[in-house]
C-alpha cells in the first residue's frame, strides 16, 4: 500500500506540473494584451510598460513560468487586475459557496441513486426496476442547466414554494443541488444495478442464501459489501465533476462560486484570476481522483498488488 | 437485410462469399452479421435506431422542413404563444422557435459526429501506438492523458474558446481535445492484451511491419469497441456543445443551437416557459436516444458484457 501510495504521488505531482505548464502556455497566447486592456484607451505606451515592469510581464517567459509555480505552491496568484482582489482570497470566498452547492448535490445523488439502484437490482426485470432505469436515464440525458430551469419553472414561478436565486438560505440551496444532482443520481442508480447484479449472481451470495441468512441480510451484507468498489470509484471521480459542473447551475441560480468566477476572469483576461482558477479548480479535481484511487486500491487489494494501472 | 446494411466490413463478407462457393457445410455468419441479429432482437435499442434516422433526416432536410427561415425576424408576433402559426411560439425577436430548433439540430448533430469521430481517430492512434509499445512511450502518452483527463473538462474548453475565439471551428477543437482521451485508454487497454495473443506473434514472425500489425492486426480486432465508443460518445458531444453554447462561448446567435436558444429563453422564463422548455427537450430525446442504441449495440458486439 505505501509503494503504491508513494507511486501516486508522484504521478499526482508530475500531472499537476503538466496542468501548470498547459494553463501557463494557454495563457501566453492570449489574444489581447491584458495590460491595455486594463488601463483601457487612456494609457500611452510608457505606463503600459510600466505597468508590464511592476507585473513582471516584461521578464523571459522561462522566469515568469517559475515565479508562477513558486507563487502556485504558496497558493499566492497575485491579485487581480480588475477587482484588485487577492486572488486567493477571492477562489476562497467563491469556494466555500461551491463545496457547499457540491456537497448538497452529491447528498442528494447518493441517497436517491444507490439506494434505488440497489432496490432495482434485487427487483430485476419488475415495474420498479424499469420505472428507476427509465427516470435515470432522463436523468443522465438531461442536461443540468435545463433541468435547472425546468425546476424554477415548477418550484419557483408554478408553485411558488422555493427561491430561484440567490444563496443565503437553506431553501435557496435546494432547486440548485437537485439541479446539479440529478445527473449524478442517475448515473449512481445505473452503475449500482449493474454491480449489485454482478455481485448477486456470484456463488457466495447462493451459499449465503442457503445457509439461512434473511434475505436482506444478503444483499446489504454480502451483496452491497461487495458491490461498492466501483461504486466508490464513480462516486468519487462524480464529486469532482460536480465541482466544476456547477459553473452552469451557477449561472442559472445566479450563485457567485467559483464557476461564475472562471467565466468573469475568462471575459475580463484577468491573467492572475484565471490561473488562480483554474490551477485551483484542477487541483481539486486531481486531488479527489488521488483520493479515491488510493481507497479504491483500500478495498481492492488486487490493485495495489498487480501491474496497477499506468 | 444484414449483408447490405453491414456491407462495408468487406473481410467478413468476403470469407463468407468464400465459404459459401466452396460448398463448406456450415454457413459463417459473420461476427458483425450475428451481431446486427442480436441488435434486431433488442426493440429499444431499435426504436432509438429508428428516432436517430429521423433526426438525422430532420437535420439534413432543415430547408424543406422548417415552416420558416430561422432567423427570420417578425416584429409583430414578439414572444407569440403556442398557435397553429408558430406551434411553439415565437422568441424575443419573433423567430419561429420551431424552425430554429429544426435548424439547430443541424448544429448538434454535425458537430457531435464530427467532433467524435475526429477524437476517436485521434484516441485509437494513440492509444494503439501507447498499448503497442509499452514501456518509455506508454509512459509518456498515458502521462499525457492523464493531464488532459485532470483538466475540469468544461474550464479546459471554455479557455480553449476564450484562447482561440468564439467560432464552430474553434468548437470542434475544444471539442476534440476533450473528448480524445477516453478512446485512447479504452484502444491502450484492449491492444496490451490482444498484442500477447499468437497470431499477432505469428505475424511478427513472419516478418509482418509494426505499421501492418498494428492497422491489420490490432486496430480490426478493437473496431467493435471503436464503435460504441463513437456512439456512446456523441450525446456527450452534443451535451458540451449545448452547455458551451449556453454559458455563452460555444455557437453564437443568430445561428440557433439547442444550447443558446435555452441561454436566451431563461430571461423569459415567467413569461413564456415553452421556449425554453422546448430546445431542451429536443437535447434530451436526441441524447437518450444515442445512449440506448450505444448500449444496445455494445450489447450486441459484445454478448458477453450482457448481464
Amino acid at each position: 500500500m505505501l509503494s503504491y501510495t508513494a507511486k501516486r504521488l508522484l504521478q499526482t505531482v508530475i500531472v499537476l506540473f503538466g496542468i501548470s505548464l498547459i494553463t501557463f502556455i494557454l495563457l501566453q497566447v492570449v489574444p489581447g494584451d491584458p495590460v491595455a486592456l486594463m488601463l483601457e484607451k487612456r494609457a500611452d505606451p510608457e505606463t503600459i510598460a510600466k505597468v508590464r515592469h511592476e507585473l513582471g510581464l516584461d521578464l523571459p517567459l522561462a522566469t515568469q513560468y517559475l515565479n508562477f509555480i513558486k507563487g502556485a505552491v504558496h497558493l499566492d496568484f497575485g491579485t487581480s487586475y480588475f477587482t484588485k482582489e487577492v486572488v486567493s482570497d477571492a477562489l476562497f470566498r467563491c469556494f466555500k459557496v461551491t463545496v457547499k452547492l457540491a456537497c448538497m448535490a452529491f447528498v442528494f445523488a447518493a441517497a436517491i441513486g444507490i439506494p434505488s439502484g440497489i432496490f432495482s437490482a434485487v427487483k430485476r426485470g419488475k415495474g420498479v426496476d424499469t420505472f428507476v432505469m427509465i427516470l435515470s436515464i432522463i436523468g443522465v440525458s438531461a442536461p443540468a442547466f435545463w433541468v435547472a430551469i425546468i425546476l424554477q419553472i415548477i418550484f419557483g414561478l408554478k408553485l411558488a414554494v422555493l427561491p430561484i436565486s440567490g444563496f443565503d438560505s437553506i431553501a435557496s440551496y435546494i432547486l440548485p443541488s437537485v439541479a446539479l444532482g440529478a445527473r449524478y443520481a442517475g448515473n449512481m442508480a445505473r452503475i449500482t444495478r449493474t454491480s449489485m447484479l454482478e455481485v448477486l449472481g456470484q456463488d457466495y451470495i447462493r451459499t449465503a442464501k442457503a445457509k439461512g441468512v434473511k434475505k436482506w441480510g444478503v444483499i446489504m451484507k454480502h451483496g452491497l459489501k461487495n458491490a461498492l468498489i466501483p461504486i466508490v470509484t464513480l462516486v468519487g471521480t462524480d464529486f469532482g465533476y460536480m465541482l466544476t459542473g456547477s459553473m452552469l447551475i451557477e449561472k442559472v441560480f445566479s450563485i457567485p462560486g467559483i464557476g461564475k468566477l472562471a467565466v468573469d476572469a475568462m471575459s475580463n483576461r484577468d491573467l492572475p484570476l484565471l490561473e488562480g482558477t483554474v490551477m485551483y479548480i484542477a487541483f481539486i479535481f486531481v486531488i479527489v481522483n488521488l483520493i479515491v484511487d488510493l481507497s479504491y486500491a483500500f478495498l481492492d487489494p488486487r490493485i495495489r498488488y498487480g501491474k496497477g494501472e499506468a | 437485410m444484414s449483408k447490405k446494411v453491414f456491407g462495408f466490413f468487406n473481410k467478413q463478407k468476403e470469407y463468407e462469399k468464400e465459404v459459401l462457393e466452396n460448398g463448406t457445410a456450415a454457413r459463417y455468419s459473420g461476427f458483425y452479421a450475428d451481431s446486427f441479429k442480436r441488435l434486431k432482437k433488442n426493440k429499444m435499442a431499435m426504436f432509438c435506431a429508428i428516432v436517430l434516422i429521423l433526426i438525422i433526416l430532420v437535420a439534413i432536410f432543415a430547408p424543406l422542413l422548417a415552416p420558416y427561415d430561422p432567423t427570420y425576424q417578425d416584429y409583430s408576433a414578439v414572444l407569440a404563444s403556442p398557435s397553429l402559426a408558430h406551434p411553439f411560439g415565437t422568441d424575443e425577436y419573433g423567430r419561429d422557435i420551431l424552425s430554429r430548433i429544426i435548424y439547430g439540430s443541424r448544429v448538434s448533430i454535425s458537430i457531435g459526429i464530427v467532433a467524435q469521430v475526429v477524437a476517436s481517430l485521434v484516441g485509437v492512434t494513440l492509444g494503439a501506438v501507447a498499448g503497442y509499445y509499452g514501456g518509455v512511450v506508454d509512459s509518456i502518452i498515458s502521462r499525457i492523458m492523464e493531464i488532459f483527463q485532470a483538466f475540469p473538462d468544461l474550464i479546459f474548453a471554455m479557455a480553449i474558446m476564450t484562447f482561440m475565439g468564439k467560432g464552430v471551428l474553434n468548437l470542434f477543437i475544444a471539442l476534440r481535445l476533450l473528448t480524445w482521451v477516453r478512446t485512447a485508454r479504452m484502444i491502450r487497454g484492449s491492444v496490451m492484451q490482444l498484442k500477447e495473443k499468437e497470431y499477432i506473434e505469428a505475424s511478427r514472425a513472419n516478418g509482418a511491419s509494426t505499421f501492418w500489425i498494428i492497422t491489420k492486426g490490432l486496430i480490426p480486432n478493437c473496431l467493435s469497441t471503436i464503435i460504441v465508443m463513437v456512439t456512446l460518445g456523441i450525446p456527450n458531444a452534443i451535451m458540451y456543445e449545448a452547455s458551451l453554447s449556453f454559458l455563452g462561448i460555444g455557437i453564437q446567435p443568430p445561428t440557433p443551437s439547442w444550447g443558446n436558444m435555452i441561454s436566451a429563453a431563461q430571461t423569459f422564463i415567467s413569461y413564456r416557459p415553452v421556449y425554453s422548455i422546448m430546445p431542451g427537450i429536443a437535447i434530451m430525446i436526441t441524447v437518450i436516444a444515442f445512449n440506448i442504441f450505444g448500449d444496445g449495440l455494445r450489447d450486441a458486439l459484445d454478448p458477453k458484457l450482457k448481464s
